[in-house]
């Protein structure tokens, strides 16, 4: 689809206001609708415009396999791992309120911490099951 | 949305299907505006509406996009029937039994939902209560959730590099000559 000039300018121009969205989705979860299931999707989708357009090689070059594994693992290790702090803290599992002296505020950054955690992961699965997907020829 | 499903069922061309797919996925998050559940409109809109049918077109991509007919053989069509019949009235008959819809005595109104929306604003500080539920209440359950993406996205990325370590020795020796 590389050769279109309207559909590239304007998927230019788009992308990154997807990603600013997906941002704002992520961070602003705890104040109106969204957080990291849907910050992922959309922060994906600004990746995967990108390959529709530019070609999926062109996107792995911003992208490299080895950022989207990471991303893969990272997320669910972020979640994970404010458990086991939680944990060392003196509180149960994943019990955010000792994470800080006040519960409220520990709950505060919890609740970010793991959203963003969900957030890297949904969005690293997203672009690595499609980059899986469109990077394969079809069968001749 | 009736339509939409009917149409599904109806045409032969995948493409075309996953459209109406799409539609259908943008129409039920229209629907849950509607009954105040903005965050499940949002994820399925996202997700529904946008990745699944873009996962499904690179889908097509690679196999075809126009269905097999069915067969005809009377006795298969037979037992389909039966079967669908079966499972459909037994899911209708499940539903008789479920509290009519808005119905403040329901199940779900009786246990822990009073107390989340009591209390949970004060204990996480967060306004939106739906992310205080799904990350501080449920936290084990999100977690869980993100584990079962992540091993959706480690068995996607192993299916499809066994299927191209399966195929590159094909390749090196000239893809599909020796067959003849």
């Amino acid at each position: 689809m590389s050769h279109h000039l309207v559909v590239r300018v304007i998927a230019k121009f788009l992308i990154p206001f997807i990603m600013l969205f997906g941002l704002y989705v992520q961070f602003h979860g705890d104040f109106g609708p969204g957080g990291g299931f849907q910050a992922g999707v959309i922060f994906a989708s600004a990746f995967i415009l990108y390959a529709l357009v530019f070609g999926v090689e062109t996107a792995r070059k911003v992208v490299p396999d080895w950022v989207v594994r990471t991303g893969i693992a990272l997320g669910g290790l972020i979640f994970g791992g404010t458990g086991i702090v939680s944990l060392l803290k003196g509180g149960n599992y994943l019990d955010y309120s000792a994470l800080k002296a006040d519960p409220v505020a520990g709950q505060h950054i919890g609740i970010l911490v793991i959203e963003l955690g969900v957030g890297i992961t949904v969005a690293s699965v997203m672009t690595a099951i499609f980059f899986a997907f469109a990077g394969r020829q079809r069968k001749g | 949305m009736a339509a939409t499903i009917f149409m599904v069922v109806r045409l032969r061309n995948l493409f075309a299907v996953v459209m109406l797919g799409g539609i259908y996925s943008l129409l039920a998050a229209a629907l849950l505006v509607v009954l105040d559940a903005v965050d499940v409109a949002f994820t399925e809109a996202a997700v529904g509406a946008g990745i699944s049918t873009v996962l499904a077109l690179g889908a097509l991509s690679l196999t075809t996009s126009q269905e097999k007919e069915p067969s005809r053989r009377p006795l298969y069509t037979l037992a389909v029937l039966f079967v669908v019949s079966v499972t459909g009235a037994a899911l209708i008959f499940g539903s008789l039994d479920m509290p009519l819809f808005g119905d403040p005595a329901a199940p779900i109104h009786g246990h822990v939902a009073d107390t989340y929306l009591a209390e949970g604003q004060a204990a996480t500080g967060v306004p939106n209560i739906v992310t205080a539920v799904l990350a501080s209440y449920r936290g084990f359950d999100t977690l869980g959730e993100v584990m079962v993406i992540f091993t959706a996205g480690i068995g996607v990325l192993l299916a499809f590099a066994s299927a191209q370590a399966g195929r590159k020795p094909d390749d090196e020796v000239g893809g599909g000559e020796d067959d003849e």
